[in-house]
This record gives C-alpha cells, sequence and structure tokens, in this order.
C-alpha cells in the first residue's frame, strides 16, 4: 500500500533540528547514510515529513527523492505522525471476518480521517494492523496498549469520547 | 590489454579481461538481448532478459553485468535461455498498458522489439495493474508510468545529470518512477534536458508533442509561419529515416520544411553567428572592463536552468546572450518582420531543436523583443520526422534545397554550436581576429574538440593569455564548477552544454536503442559530420558572414549597441530547489 503523506503543518522544535544536525554531522561522509539518519530522524520527530526529509537531503548532498525513494520501499517509516492515542485495527482474517474492516469504516468517518493520517489536533491517528493473536476477541482494535473485544460499529463513538476527554 | 580466451556458442573467441559476457558475445557476433543495461549509465542486473546459460553455472547469469573469465564457456540460445526470456517478457506485458497502435514508439520501443523476437503471448497472465496517472505537468515531457518496466535507465540519466528528481518510490507491486512526496515533474527542480526520455526503452517518457500545433498554424491563412533549424539537426534527423548515424541530410531537410507549408525555411546558424557577434564582444568588453570572468556561455538552456537551481553564485558568470534559437526568432519577429511590412503578431516562429529545454526556454520571460515572443513552438527533430512522415513526404527522394536568404544564409562557426567545443571555438575564430586585428588564417582550435568530459586550453591571443575550458554533461559541470569555486581553477571563459557531448546528443535527437548505444560511437559519428560541414564552409568566422553584416548595418547598429541589449540579450533569476 502506498504511504500517506502528512498534510498536517510541520512544528519541529530547534532542540529537534540541532539533534538531527548532530546525526547528519556524524554521518554525512559515509556511503549509504540515507538509511540511519532516517531512522535516527523518525526517533526524534516520530515521521518523515518533507521538511525533515529536506534537511536530511540537504545535509547529506543527496537529491530529495534519494531520501524519499528509501523512506518509502522500507516498512519501517511513517510519513504521517502519531496521534496521542494512536487506534489500530486488527484485519486479521478472524477480525476481518467478523466485520473489522466495519469498524474501520467507522473511525474514518467519526475522525474524518484516513487510515495512516492523523487528526489535526494531535489527539489521534488510525492504522490497520496484522493479526495481534487476540483471535478470541475479535474483532479488535486497540488504542495505544488498551485492547477492546467484540465489537461493532456503534460502539466506537463511546471509545473516542472516552479519550477525547 | 591482458586477454582471456572463452567459447560462446562452441565460437572460440579472445576477448579484453574484464570485459562482460555481453561484450564478449559481441566480439563473436552474437547479439543479447538487454533492457536495463544502458553503457556508462545503468548496469544494475535487474530485468534479467540477458540471461545466457555459463557452464558449471547453477543457475542464468545476467549477460550485462557477468564477467567473463578464462575458459568460460558460454550458451546463448538454448531452450532454457529462450524461454525464461520469454516468461520475462510476458511478466512485464502482465503489467503493461499494451496500445502499440498509437505508441509513439511504436516501432521504436526495445520491448516491442523483443516481444515479436520472442513470440510471447501477451495475455498469458493478466490481472491487476499498478494504478498510475499521466504525468504531464512539466512543458517538455509526459511520463506515462503504465508503458514503464522499471529498467530505471531514466533514474541513472537524470543521475549522471547531477540533477536526481525521478526514482523509484515504494516497493513490491506499488514500485513506481516518481519524484520526492508524489509531486509532478513541474514541482520539482527537473532542468529539462530530456535525457531521461532518450534512456527510455518504451513510450513510458516522451516529449510534449506541439506537431498539431504547427500543422494548425501553417494551416491559418492569416498566419505567417516561419521555421528555423538549430545546427545539429540536419546532422541526426536522417536517422529517423533509416540513414546511416551521422549523414548529413540539410538539403532534404530544407525540402520537407518546405513541402510542409512553412512560409520561410531559415537556419538558426544565423542565429548562432549573431550569438558570436555579441557573446565575442561581451567577452572582451569583460576583460577590457574588469567584467565577472570567468564569461560562460549561455545558450544551453538545461545548463541556464541548472545554474538558476543549484549553482545560482555563478549567474553574474553567465553571458547575457540570448540563446541562437531565441536570437534567430528575436531577429525574425524585429528586423525580419519591419522590412517585409508584417506584423509580429501574425509571424509563428517554429524551431526545430535537438533539445526538450528549448519548450522551456520559449516561454522564459525576457525573451519577447518584439513584445511578443521570440520564438513560439520549439519542436524536437523526432516531432519534426513525426510531421514528415505524418506530411506523407518520401524523405530519401527529396532534392537537396536550400534555406531562405538571408537569415538562413552562416558560416562554419555557426554550424559547429552542434557539438561540445562548438561555441568556444567560433567565438575564438572572432575574438582572436578582432584582438589580432586581422584575419587569421588557423580557424582551427582542435583543443577543444571532441567528447571528452572536459577540454582546457590556453591560446595567447591579442598579447593575453586567454584561458578556457568546455564541459558537457552536468555531473562533469558540477566538479568544474566546484573546483572554480575552490579557486583550484582560474579560467577566463568556460563553455557549458547541458548535454554529454552538446546538441548532437540532446534530449530531443533521435534515439538510438541501447543494442546501439552499448556498442556504436554515436555521438562521436555525429559530432564528426559537424565538423565535417564546417569544413565544407566558404566561410567559417561569424563576424565574416555577410548576412550577419546586413542586419547590424540596418537594424542592430554594432555588437552590444542599445538595441542589441534590448533584442539579443536577456536575464535569469535565481530558482528555489524546493
Ligand atoms: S511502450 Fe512499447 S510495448 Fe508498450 S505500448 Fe508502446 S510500443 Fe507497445
Ligand atoms: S528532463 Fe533531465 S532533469 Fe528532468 S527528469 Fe529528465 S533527466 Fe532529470
Ligand atoms: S520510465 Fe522508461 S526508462 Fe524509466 S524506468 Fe520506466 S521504462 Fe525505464
Ligand atoms: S539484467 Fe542485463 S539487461 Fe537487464
Amino acid at each position: 500500500m502506498q504511504k500517506r503523506i502528512s498534510t498536517l503543518p510541520f512544528n519541529g522544535t530547534a532542540e529537534q533540528k540541532s539533534r538531527l544536525d548532530a546525526v547528519i554531522a556524524e554521518h554525512k561522509s559515509q556511503r549509504g547514510a540515507v538509511m540511519p539518519v532516517l531512522q535516527a530522524a523518525q526517533e526524534i520527530y516520530g515521521y518523515l515529513p518533507i521538511e525533515v526529509q529536506e534537511m536530511i537531503a540537504e545535509g547529506l548532498g543527496v537529491s530529495l527523492e534519494e531520501v524519499y525513494g528509501v523512506s518509502t520501499f522500507y516498512s519501517q517509516f511513517a510519513l504521517s505522525p502519531k496521534g496521542k492515542y494512536n487506534i489500530s485495527v486488527c484485519l486479521g482474517t478472524a477480525c476481518y471476518v467478523k466485520g473489522s474492516g466495519d469498524l474501520l469504516d467507522k473511525l474514518v468517518e467519526e475522525l474524518k480521517i484516513q487510515p495512516e493520517e492523523c487528526t489535526s489536533d494531535g489527539m489521534f491517528s488510525l492504522t490497520a494492523c496484522r493479526c495481534i493473536g487476540a483471535c478470541g476477541l475479535a474483532p479488535v482494535l486497540t488504542v495505544n496498549d488498551d485492547v477492546y473485544g467484540r465489537l461493532v460499529p456503534k460502539d466506537i463513538p463511546g471509545i473516542i469520547a472516552k479519550y477525547r476527554q | 590489454m591482458d586477454m582471456v580466451n572463452i567459447k560462446i556458442n562452441g565460437i572460440e573467441v579472445s576477448v579484453p579481461q574484464g570485459s562482460t559476457i555481453l561484450e564478449a558475445a559481441r566480439y563473436a557476433g552474437i547479439e543479447i538481448p538487454t533492457l536495463c543495461y544502458l553503457k556508462k549509465i545503468n548496469a544494475i542486473g535487474a530485468c534479467r532478459i540477458c540471461v545466457v546459460e555459463v557452464k558449471g553455472a547453477r543457475s542464468l547469469v545476467a549477460a550485462c553485468v557477468y564477467p567473463v573469465n578464462e575458459g568460460m564457456e558460454v550458451f546463448t540460445n538454448t531452450p532454457a535461455v529462450r524461454s525464461s526470456r520469454k516468461m520475462t517478457l510476458e511478466l512485464i506485458l502482465s503489467n503493461h498498458d499494451k496500445k502499440c497502435l498509437s505508441c509513439v514508439r511504436s516501432g521504436s520501443c526495445e520491448l516491442q522489439k523483443l516481444c515479436n523476437d520472442y513470440g510471447v503471448d501477451e495475455t498469458k497472465f493478466e490481472g491487476a495493474v499498478t494504478p498510475s496517472e499521466i504525468d504531464d505537468s512539466a512543458a517538455h515531457l509526459v511520463r506515462n508510468n503504465k508503458k514503464c518496466i522499471l529498467c530505471r535507465r531514466c533514474v541513472a540519466a537524470c543521475r549522471e545529470q547531477y540533477v536526481s528528481v525521478i526514482g523509484a518510490n515504494a516497493r513490491g507491486f506499488d514500485t513506481n518512477i516518481g519524484c520526492s512526496f508524489e509531486k509532478k515533474l513541474a514541482e520539482v527542480p527537473c532542468i529539462s534536458c530530456g535525457q531521461c526520455i532518450v534512456a527510455c526503452p518504451t513510450g513510458a517518457l516522451t516529449e510534449k508533442d506541439q506537431i498539431d500545433e504547427v500543422f494548425a498554424a501553417i494551416a491559418d491563412p492569416k498566419k505567417y509561419v516561419v521555421v528555423h533549424t538549430a545546427p545539429s539537426i540536419r546532422v541526426t534527423l536522417g536517422e529517423s529515416f533509416g540513414m546511416p548515424i551521422g549523414t548529413n541530410v540539410e538539403g532534404k531537410m530544407v525540402a520537407a520544411l518546405r513541402r510542409l507549408g512553412f512560409d520561410k525555411v531559415f537556419d538558426t546558424d544565423f542565429g548562432a553567428d549573431l550569438t558570436i557577434m555579441e557573446e565575442a564582444n561581451e567577452f572582451l568588453d569583460r576583460v577590457k572592463n574588469g567584467g565577472t570572468l570567468p564569461m560562460i556561455t549561455s545558450c544551453s538552456p538545461g545548463w541556464v536552468k541548472f545554474a538558476e537551481i543549484y549553482y545560482p553564485e555563478f549567474i553574474p558568470n553567465l553571458s547575457t546572450c540570448k540563446s541562437p534559437q531565441q536570437m534567430e526568432g528575436a531577429t525574425i519577429k524585429t528586423w525580419y518582420a519591419q522590412k517585409n511590412g508584417i506584423d509580429p503578431k501574425d509571424i509563428v516562429c517554429v524551431s526545430i531543436m535537438p533539445c526538450t529545454a528549448k519548450k522551456f526556454e520559449v516561454k522564459r520571460d525576457d525573451q519577447s523583443a518584439a513584445g511578443v515572443p521570440d520564438v513560439d513552438i520549439a519542436l524536437t527533430t523526432r516531432e519534426l520526422a513525426r510531421m514528415i512522415e505524418r506530411a506523407g513526404i518520401n524523405f530519401q527522394l527529396l532534392p537537396d534545397e536550400k534555406f531562405d536568404s538571408i537569415l538562413g544564409d552562416s558560416t562554419g562557426a555557426g554550424v559547429i554550436f552542434g557539438s561540445s567545443g562548438g561555441v568556444m571555438e567560433a567565438a575564438l575564430r572572432t575574438a582572436a581576429d578582432v584582438l589580432e586585428g586581422k584575419d587569421l588564417e588557423n580557424v582551427d582550435y582542435h583543443e577543444v574538440r571532441g567528447m571528452d568530459d572536459v577540454k582546457e586550453a590556453t591560446y595567447h591571443i591579442g598579447g593575453m593569455d586567454v584561458n578556457v575550458a568546455v564541459c558537457s554533461g552536468l555531473s562533469n559541470v558540477a566538479k568544474l564548477l566546484d573546483a572554480v569555486k575552490a579557486g583550484e581553477k582560474n579560467y577566463h571563459f568556460i563553455e557549458i552544454m547541458c548535454c554529454p557531448g552538446g546538441c548532437i546528443n540532446g534530449g530531443g535527437q533521435p534515439i538510438q536503442p541501447a543494442s546501439v548505444r552499448n556498442f556504436v560511437d554515436v555521438k562521436g559519428l555525429r559530432s564528426k559530420a559537424i565538423y565535417e560541414a564546417d569544413a565544407n564552409m566558404p566561410i567559417r568566422k561569424s563576424h565574416q558572414s555577410p548576412a550577419i553584416k546586413v542586419v547590424y548595418d540596418e537594424f542592430f547598429g554594432e555588437p552590444g549597441s542599445h538595441k542589441a541589449h534590448e533584442c539579443l540579450h536577456t536575464s535569469y533569476v535565481a530558482r528555489e530547489k524546493y
């Protein structure tokens, strides 16, 4: 699946930038530096928006497309931030046949974001994941470390409300 | 050179050590098909169309990257090899928009040829295709990823140009060639050189076709449609009609343009002579009056855009002269229009160019001497060939005709603009005469000729040592500029061409397939034809052209005059990378 690109404004801090600059300086002269620098940048910022990738391209003296190509090749890299609460819907076989697709649709409708996106207030992000091993509870979703099972779409607004306050 | 002895299909051959199987097979007169491999540009061994059997090897090997060693036995035409290649093609076709009937590359497509050769079943694996949209955002090219085979030759060509705005994004079934953050080509710092197009084996990348606009202008009785052809077109156009590389078809080209219905057929070589008058004058003026040096040529719009984006600190070094294309157009719409009582608004000026960046250049600001664009439509050599085909003109049978006077009259100095080193040589021919105050006998500056990445020379002219450099291909250019910036190199005058080897190898030229490019010196053959054309000209210095004298006497005054500045010079802007 193509990765979603963040459309939210970038809120990087000076402190984050100086940490990234240090990583870039450390890897600058090394071949294949893009990969380790992207990993460090994701630790620092939590995701890899265009602003961060531009800093990396400029800093390493490579083109933005080269950086972007790597960031879209490896699944570990995210181009969109995670919210304070990340809601992850299991689309594994057991959950899927029990209707987790409908849960995801309901979340898209309620949060007004697509999978792999984050709400503009930074509260919620939405992802689809593979089997988390809680098939007995299917269909399942998690909000950070909390697990919710045997859900139907009308349970969704209540769950969201619980975290909103 | 150390040689190794191997056997290919039972034939014994002795080949230089370090050769690949692909190269070795060539010595034995055996062809191995390729798709992703392009000599000196892309050697990634990815497509596996070039597989062969090597005795003792566990599986088929990729001939384009596999080196030979003593005693090796290779088989290029076994059932296993043929069926593997066929399967590779059928898998490519499972995710390919097979509309050969309407594809510009039909007939010159490397994939199509191989599919024919191997008798593929084009419907063997049908299924989902990777979704993609056509990107026609840029002025010069169109990308249709539905015809892309992911060979990455374009990516490598763009990297060679030190630009790297295209690359492979995502992975697996989603893999696609595109720009960063899914931007369109017009939104990234592409310099419009078209080197990606001439590298592409298929119809995934094509120039933005404007021939319908030209046919429409010709059909409009209210329009006075003028055409002019760049120096290099005469030595490349013939390739589109099956003639050998390096055939000069100037006479037939002019005849074809007349038959297409252009009102006048002029020669951009006149514009090139005019460029030399202005540029030599500008150079001497910078030397005498302490202007910015080194002065760098400005006729290559891909290079100019590259400077504006990637090396803006060199903008003051760029000659303010417009390119020959624009000078020719400016003269047509000012002097010529006035003299013939034509409203410049009614003139449609078409240029035939080796270059896709020319499509960008005609739209630049400060390129409108008569208040309307100097040139309206820039076509590539390939588009002209298509117009000739569509009009049903049998190119081979055409007689030789001459350009219209006087904006079709030129010198040997004009024609060499088509090859790397030509602008420098033409400028030196004129500057040396001016400084020495006489008609010097020597017009040959061999040091700046040839296809080397960088050529340097020092000439003693008029009591001064002039250090010159000639450089083409933007990776080489970047290195050269870095050395100038670091103070390691001290030049007075630099010629820069965007495309490796200059216009003869431009992104708008007829596309030679990898099977030719990998083994034939295409640039060298085209360049040789350019210098032959020069040697055959009665006049070989721009300032001795009678046509040039007329336009200065009647209109521009003298080189560098106020009028000349208004019509023939331009300005540049630093451009943002992101
Ligand atoms: S790219 Fe080649 S194979 Fe594909 S449609 Fe065009 S001519 Fe046919
Ligand atoms: S036109 Fe030149 S700069 Fe632009 S994408 Fe193609 S190769 Fe790169
Ligand atoms: S666009 Fe052409 S050159 Fe580029 S990867 Fe696709 S097929 Fe190859
Ligand atoms: S792997 Fe040899 S040509 Fe592609």
